[in-house]
């Protein structure tokens, strides 16, 4: 089965979203990540979703879902590199994502992360 | 109408075009209406002749029922078109550009009077058939010109949507939004789509959105506001919205607003100051300027 690949650098958890989603793709990734965040005693999530173009009201409520679970989980979740298009879309749908940290780009989101578990800002680099 | 009674008009037109022209152009020429400063006599003579003979023309191909959409008219119509949208641009009022075509009706009925002097019936008849011929005529001149006049005013509402959303980056990672004018749906949509674009190009993390231009918030332009916040915080970056003059603050709160999260400053330098702030710098007096 189809699935997204969950990668673990260091205490962190990255998930790269390449391909379209489907509602199934989404419910599976919400599986697998809780899952590994527990696992791998995660303390942050970076969702990098710069290739997603479209979203429907679904993925957009699945989205806001694994992030707030990944908090629930004491996670920091940061969602990195929506696509103009994309943010427009949440907002009509009244789906603002309302405490979900959010960054332009990874390296942004990584720095976010860093400076949220109160390490020294080595591995993003200072934010410019 | 029988089918041939175009034609007894016709016939009167085409017999005194000679004398019809040089008595409309006087009757132009003294109407208040004419603008000399505006179209020069020569052009006006020749506009004339050419209109009565296509007048002529029309007339002749016209069939019973007196329609401008035949297509004996075409030739007329091409010329009204043509005449409507020039003095359109020219500066004629509406009335004016009317004028040029009803003008013709006092020649013209001295005209049928005289050669139909002994046959009352069929002077009525013929008077009413060119009143409508006329008739439509202006009107058709005016639905040109209105048409002309309402595709300037849509290519004004595009220059000024074009014109009114400049982003503007004012450090290294800081955006501008300057919003000028009433904020309304179609609006919205260009400020955020030009707004988000110019985040992901220059990766700016912060965005001050000046509203010193908007001359009314009410909810519908809160909201829009917000909307655009919010899709602005989703790709990671974060507004602050500035320019908030008092009676606009009155109005905010009075309306129940709620801004949420969303910092707000009165003035786009306090914005800037802290926008500078949160990016970790500071801007600091030299000796030299401070002396000043």
């Amino acid at each position: 089965m189809e699935r997204i690949p969950i990668l673990k650098m260091g205490d962190c958890l990255l998930v790269t979203i390449q391909v379209d989603m489907h509602d199934r793709l989404a419910t599976t990734l919400q599986d697998d990540l809780t899952e590994r965040i527990v696992a791998a005693r995660a303390r942050g999530v970076l969702i990098d979703i710069s290739a997603l173009e479209i979203v429907d009201s679904f993925i957009g409520r699945t989205l806001g879902n694994i992030a707030a679970m990944s908090r629930v989980l004491d996670a920091r979740t940061v969602v990195v590199g929506m696509q103009p298009a994309v943010a427009i879309t949440l907002v009509e749908l009244g789906l603002a994502l309302p405490g979900v940290s959010t960054a332009l780009n990874v390296e942004k989101g990584m720095a976010l992360i860093g400076r949220a578990l109160g390490r020294a800002e080595a591995d993003g680099g200072p934010e410019t | 109408m029988v089918s041939k009674s175009g034609s007894r008009l016709a016939e009167i037109v085409a017999r005194h075009e000679q004398e019809l022209v040089p008595e409309w152009l006087n009757q132009q020429l003294a109407a208040v209406s004419a603008r000399r400063d505006l179209v020069n006599d020569g052009e006006l003579k020749e506009q004339s002749r050419r209109f009565v003979e296509k007048l002529r023309v029309g007339l002749e191909g016209m069939d019973g029922n007196l329609d401008l959409a035949a297509p004996a008219w075409a030739g007329a119509r091409e010329l009204l078109d043509e005449l409507s949208r020039t003095r359109a641009r020219q500066g004629f009022s509406p009335s004016e550009t009317a004028a040029f075509v009803l003008s013709l009706k006092q020649p013209l009925y001295d005209r049928l009077r005289g050669d139909l002097a002994r046959d009352p019936e069929a002077l009525t008849s013929e008077l009413w058939k060119s009143t409508v011929i006329l008739d439509k005529l202006g009107l058709y001149v005016m639905e040109v010109y209105q048409k002309n006049r309402e595709e300037v005013i849509a290519r004004q509402q595009q220059e000024m949507l074009e014109l009114s959303t400049p982003v503007v980056q004012l450090w290294d990672g800081i955006l501008a939004l300057p919003l000028i004018g009433t904020l309304d749906s179609a609006r919205t949509q260009v400020v955020m789509e030009t707004l988000l674009q110019s985040i992901v190009q220059t990766g700016a993390a912060l965005a001050i959105i000046d509203i010193t231009g908007v001359p009314t918030v009410d909810t519908l332009v809160a909201q829009h506001l917000l909307k655009t916040v919010a899709a602005a915080r989703l790709m990671g970056a974060e507004c602050i919205i500035s320019g908030i003059r008092p009676q606009i603050a009155q109005t905010i709160v009075h309306l129940g607003v709620e801004l949420g999260e969303v910092v707000t400053k009165a003035t786009l330098a306090d914005a800037f100051a802290i926008a500078l702030a949160r990016t970790g710098r500071t801007v600091v007096r030299t000796a030299a300027a401070g002396a000043r």
